[in-house]
């Protein structure tokens, strides 16, 4: 018994020795999700670019249907490769508005007319001050927002073709 | 010389040509008081691009958004604290590096203590002997 007593501390060097061990290698990078979900959206006013009409909270909390915020930039890569699945979305319907974080009305132009403009708003946020103000940790980020203006969902990082039908269902959801 | 430096040019990735998000006014406040303050909170603060670093010496854009948030706030004579908890509302507890003292956490914060009355009674029980 005494032999055994002397052994546990072996014992719980080796179960740390494992539990390191099984962690090597596993990203270390913790998905940051938003808090404000089931919360309404912050005020905020944005003017308009690239030929659309500017977004504030009052279009978002009009009594509508639920619609899609997709938080973007002109100089973030995988908002060009979700441009397609943004398409696809406002093909089956959705309404989608944009909030361009960190951008100029040139770039976000520029970057519409290369990539389509699925957009039926387009808010124009020079500073990013709205990511901070979605709990957003990243770009690009889509939000179901609901109609009473309520944040319903939160989608991290870019949409891809999988993603479409939950966000969709997500929508229906928000209803 | 200036032709090949030009092919090395072409053979970089497009990505690495991509436009820098705009720059906006990320610089101390003049009110060395304040600005002291707003420091000392975006210490303990974590940027949520380069986790693990605090928004204070990130150069991520998002810490930097973060840096001119802390600083409005705090030159509109907000509360170190308030900030933090707004913060938190967004992102939850792990934006701040110092636990919060809560029930939930209370054996985080009496551990230190444990540890050294454990330690006591085997000191005591040795000198005994």
């Amino acid at each position: 018994m005494k032999k055994l007593f002397w052994l546990l501390p072996l014992l719980f060097f080796a179960g740390l020795l494992a539990l390191m061990g099984g962690n090597l290698g596993k990203p270390t990078e913790a998905v940051i999700v938003s808090h404000m979900i089931g919360k309404p959206v912050p005020a905020f006013a944005f003017e308009g670019t690239a030929g659309a009409e500017g977004l504030s909270r009052a279009d978002l909390s009009a009594g509508g249907p639920p619609v899609l915020v997709n938080v973007f930039a002109s100089w973030c890569l995988p908002c060009a490769v979700e441009a397609k699945q943004l398409q696809a979305l406002a093909d089956k319907g959705a309404t989608l508005h944009g909030i361009a974080v960190r951008d100029t009305a040139d770039n976000v132009a520029r970057f519409l007319g290369k990539h389509g403009n699925p957009f039926s708003r387009i808010g124009l946020d020079t500073q990013g001050r709205m990511m901070l103000a979605l709990g957003a940790s990243g770009v690009p980020e889509t939000y179901v927002i609901d109609g009473k203006g309520i944040i319903r969902f939160q989608h991290l990082g870019e949409i891809r073709a999988e993603h479409v039908p939950i966000l969709l269902a997500q929508l229906e959801k928000a209803k | 010389m200036k032709a090949l430096l030009l092919a090395l040019l072409l053979l970089l990735p497009a990505p690495m040509l991509a436009a820098d998000p705009v720059a906006i006014a990320d610089v101390p406040l003049e009110d060395p008081a304040a600005e002291a303050r707003a420091k000392a909170l975006m210490l303990e603060l974590r940027c949520l691009t380069c986790q693990n670093q605090a928004i204070i010496d990130s150069n991520a854009p998002q810490a930097q958004t973060m840096r001119v948030e802390v600083r409005e706030r705090i030159s509109a004579g907000e509360d170190p604290e308030e900030i933090r908890a707004w913060f938190v509302e967004r992102y939850g507890d792990w934006v701040s590096f110092v636990p919060p003292a809560r029930t939930d956490t209370a054996l985080l914060w009496a551990a230190p203590f444990l540890f050294l009355v454990l330690g006591g009674l085997l000191l005591m029980r040795r000198i005994k002997r």
